[in-house]
């Protein structure tokens, strides 16, 4: 195998960022569809209200105007759903409308749909419906839907508490008990959404000819939307196909089923014509999924040597009007309790994790899914127990990191662990930090009043998930990945993968196996993804699956065409398919010279396979999938380190440099990894800093890119990435995931940081984002 | 004020279509306008230049960059009608001049984009900076592409394109 052309471990550029940077991207919006009609929505401008009445007479003859749909016209067509999760029956979510027919719980919500000319018709359509609401109380906060006798945030809800539910592990009260050390904080998380670049958009044809529906969609899981369409509109699953062009990001908030885009397939269904929804970024706001808002007690104990032995954790999460469809809005909170303490021995957990529907957007996945939480609280309380206990926080993580197990084994929080690198993350990033020189740097600087902060933030994370977490709840969420792979005239080879790709370069990673195990360039394979029509059944992208699931069915699947090339080619050649192998697109033989291309082989294969002396001629087709059956996941773990200064005057922070170590296992693509890596921190920097969705009255206020502040280029730091790399022995291929690396310790980096530098105050943050506002409060209240 | 003494906008009443002239990508364009469209909706609905993107519609992302007279403009804050007369280049006409070659094969090299939405507001700008500048330091690189939001690569690899391009650029010019 020396001496071939590698592709496994390089940097290859990826061919789709050459079309995008020509201008050739091709997202759902720029899909021309011969006579389409264009819905604008109305949207609640109430948290909770009572529809009185909706006079659409001035709309349904307004120019351009071809029909108007409101709640009662489409429930006929498109009946409202419910998010269960079989084993969690206590997990109870009011049913969804497609559009409000009476009742709305969130100000954003759809209730009345548009159809039109143009999208501006439509818009100026909407404008002329006159609608009469009666409010009804609303419930905005955590703690205000927990007080007894809060109204219901749907008056179809018992109660507003969606989960409360407790783990436990040891014995935690007699660890505190007998404690050396005892530290405890809050943490308040706030409301952020995903903000993808390319605002959720779905395109849908419905030939009533042959009872085809047709969708493009901006969506991560082509197949799951098939299976919901399907079953909404009472088509089967085949007369469905779901295609995803280019995404223009998506980071989870494109995993969901939102009911707007269901109003689109019910209405292109009824209409029988072509119809687009682009959402407008202001409607975006108020409609994409939300995330995040939690809040936590925690507590660790440590002994007098400095180990810990009890971590409890209390966290409760804000789930929004509905429990979001299918997936469920109970991610966020039952990973913050599972992940929390995951990478040290903490001996004892216990965790209480509840949940409340709220008159606001419903949360639901936004990239990391409560593993940042997990993070954050774990690695804060570590520090603050390390400040307690007069230890260095390095000094402390190294003591008490989970060894990696001989055999899979499981944490306290019951995540399950294959192998793990944590000490030697810990080492590579110390030493390429130069954290001791960093840690007098900054003891020197505070003699001069100058406030700098280095946090760090260990995580164990969880990729590449199996089929034990919606399976056996019930959810229709594949975590099967398939490969099709062909040999195709001129030798080139056809690859048809599950796996979806918003920007990640996924695709490209499997191009760059499968170009490896068949000796032939990745620009000569022709990869076709996101069309269910087109490629085999699979989970598209979710819980950072891509390579290391995706990415072994590529492996296997190539090693079978291989397998079917080489014994066709060891026939025409009278030879031991054993002794021939691929490189340069052509068969080499024992001596290493190319007996034939590939190009002829395909040829002969489909010309002229009277000359190959062969009882059964194989396909030249190799189907493969794979599924984590052994393990539920491929756990993995990581270290990153985040330098802050926070000027005492202002409240503001600068992050000065970050670092991250990760082990991702073997690595496809080094760079795309980085910069899988260093776009995840940077939204967690974002997380920290400037994201939140700030409500009043039941009213998004900051509902814009104007006011609701993303990261920008000026703010960020360059990021260093180094890898330690221990292949996961449950594939051949060896790659964990990496997508939500990035994010998942970075918010953990950033309160470790940003703490540390308040030390000469003896403040400290509790509340997400860290505003100048929060952080002047923080030290003003700590002044004796 | 009294509107009904306010002057009246000289050439165009609320609804009535209109017909602009300009240069596109260097060719003559005429379209047929409402005097509310803005740029972009023209460039992609009338013209099928899908390479300009819509992000928010409200000016702060930086997607819908286009040139109009040599400057970079936020085309979603640009109303068609001041497109009369004047010359627009989008990212199809850069692209195809081959003006910013070397700065598209540097994005693609060092992989400074992931999902591509923002990517040809931000080659605008980064292409106006280098115009200006022949040899912008990182912190001069990262303010400039501040009103350009990417929400996929967290900025570094963008920065070290455009820094590559204009080394490049430098040494081309140095060798001859």
């Amino acid at each position: 195998m020396q001496n071939e052309a590698r592709f496994i471990g390089v940097s290859h550029p990826r061919q789709a960022a050459r079309r995008h940077v020509a201008g050739r991207g091709r997202y759902t919006d720029d899909i021309v569809a011969a006579h389409v009609a264009h819905i604008a929505f109305l949207r609640s401008p109430y948290a909770h209200a009572r529809c009185v009445t909706i006079n659409c007479e001035a709309a349904g003859v307004a120019p351009g105007v071809i029909a108007v749909f409101r709640g009662c016209d489409i429930a006929g067509v498109s009946r409202p759903w419910t998010t269960r999760l079989e084993r969690m029956p206590s997990h109870h979510s009011a049913p969804q409308p497609a559009l409000v027919a009476d009742e709305t719980c969130w100000q954003g919500e759809a209730v009345v749909a548009v159809v039109a000319e143009t999208r501006a018709q439509a818009e100026d359509a909407i404008e002329l419906i006159e609608a009469t609401w009666e409010e009804l109380p609303a419930v905005e906060s955590i703690a205000a839907a927990l007080i007894d006798g809060a109204p219901p945030v749907h008056t179809a809800l018992k109660s507003n508490v969606a989960l409360d539910h407790t783990i436990a592990e040891g014995d935690v009260d007699a660890a505190f008990a007998q404690a050396q050390t005892v530290v405890s904080h809050s943490f308040a998380f706030g409301r952020q959404t995903g903000v993808s670049l390319e605002p959720r958009s779905i395109l849908a044809e419905f030939d009533a000819r042959s009872g085809i529906l047709t969708v493009h969609q901006s969506h991560q899981v082509p197949f799951q939307m098939r299976e919901i369409y399907a079953e909404q509109l009472g088509l089967s699953a085949e007369n469905v196909r779901v295609i995803a062009p280019d995404v223009g990001g998506a980071f989870g908030l494109k995993l969901h089923a939102y009911a707007d885009e269901m109003a689109v397939v019910a209405i292109a269904r009824t209409l029988g014509r072509p119809v687009k929804f682009v959402a407008d970024r202001l409607e975006s706001f108020i409609s994409d999924a939300h995330a995040r808002e939690v809040d936590v007690d925690g507590r660790i104990a440590l002994d007098a040597d400095g180990r810990i032995t009890a971590l409890e954790i209390d966290v409760i999460g804000g789930f929004g009007a509905y429990s979001c469809y299918p997936r469920s809005s109970v991610g966020e909170v039952l990973q913050a309790v599972q992940l929390a303490g995951a990478p040290y021995h903490i001996g004892a957990l216990r965790g209480r994790i509840r949940g409340v529907y709220q008159n606001k957007v419903p949360t639901g996945a936004y990239r990391g899914v409560g593993q940042p939480i997990a993070c954050a609280v774990t690695e804060q309380l570590i520090d603050l127990a390390a400040r307690a206990a007069g230890l260095d926080p390095a000094a402390l993580r190294a003591r008490n990191f989970r060894a990696s197990p001989a055999s899979p084994s499981k944490t306290e929080g019951g995540v399950v662990i294959e192998t793990l690198s944590l000490q030697e993350c810990l080492s590579a990033l110390c030493r390429h930090m130069d954290y001791d020189a960093l840690r007098r740097e900054q003891a020197s600087l505070r003699k001069r009043g100058i406030w700098r902060g280095i946090g760090l933030s260990a995580f164990i994370e969880i990729t590449g998930v199996g089929p034990g977490l919606y399976g056996p709840q019930g959810v229709k969420v594949s975590a099967y990945e398939g490969c099709r792979l062909s040999l195709q005239r001129g030798g080139k080879v056809r690859c048809a993968t599950s796996v979806t790709d918003q920007g990640q370069g996924t695709i490209d990673g499997l191009a760059q196996v499968i170009a490896e195990e068949l000796g032939i360039v990745p620009t000569d394979i022709h990869m076709v993804a996101g069309d269910t029509g087109q490629t085999p059944y699979g989970g598209g992208a979710w819980a950072s699956r891509g390579i290391a699931l995706g990415g072994e069915a590529a492996l296997r699947a190539s090693r079978a065409l291989r397998g079917q090339i080489l014994s066709i080619a060891g026939a025409l050649l009278q030879a031991d398919a054993a002794d021939l192998s691929l490189r340069g697109a052509a068969v080499i033989g024992k001596t290493g010279a190319a007996h034939m291309s590939l190009a002829e082989l395909a040829d002969i294969v489909r010309f002229r396979s009277d000359t190959i002396p062969l009882q059964e001629i194989p396909p030249l087709e190799a189907f493969e999938q794979f599924v984590p059956l052994a393990l539920p996941y491929l756990a993995t773990n990581g270290i990153q380190a985040a330098l802050v200064e926070v000027d005492p005057g202002l409240g503001t922070v600068r992050v000065l440099r970050f670092w991250v170590a990760d082990d991702c296992g073997r690595i496809i693509n080094p760079q795309l990894v980085d910069e899988q890596i260093r776009g995840g921190v940077v939204q967690g920097i974002g997380a920290a800093l400037f994201e939140q969705c700030i409500y009043q009255n039941g009213q998004l206020v900051n509902g814009s890119l104007a006011d609701y502040q993303l990261p920008l280029a000026s703010e960020m730091p360059d990021i260093d990435v180094l890898h330690v790399s221990t292949p996961t022995r449950e594939t051949l291929l060896g790659a964990r995931g990496v997508g939500e690396a990035g994010v998942v310790g970075s918010l953990g980096a950033m309160w470790t940081a940003v703490n540390d530098a308040l030390t000469p105050s003896g403040a400290r943050v509790t509340r997400q984002p860290f505003t100048p506002e929060h952080i002047l409060d923080q030290i003003a209240a700590a002044k004796p | 004020m009294d509107n009904s003494s306010a002057a009246e906008p000289a050439c165009v009443e609320a609804g009535a279509i209109t017909e602009i002239a300009f240069t596109l990508n260097g060719a003559a364009a005429r379209a047929q306008i409402a005097p509310r469209q803005h740029m972009v909706d023209v460039l992609r609905q009338v013209f099928g230049l899908t390479g300009t993107h819509l992000g928010c519609e409200h000016g702060v992302c930086g997607a819908c960059h286009i040139l109009v007279d040599g400057h970079v403009v936020r085309g979603c804050l640009m109303l068609a009608i001041q497109a009369n007369g004047a010359e627009v280049v989008t990212i199809e006409g850069l692209n195809a001049s081959g003006a910013i070659a070397d700065l598209q094969e540097a994005f693609v090299r060092r992989n400074a984009l992931q999902c591509g939405f923002c990517t040809p507001g931000m080659l605008m700008t980064a292409h106006a900076l280098l115009q200006r500048d022949c040899a912008p330091q990182r912190a001069h690189i990262r303010e400039t592409i501040s009103g350009n939001i990417c929400r996929c690569t967290g900025y570094h690899a963008i920065v070290d394109a455009i820094e590559a391009t204009a080394r490049e650029r430098r040494e081309a010019r140095d060798a001859k």
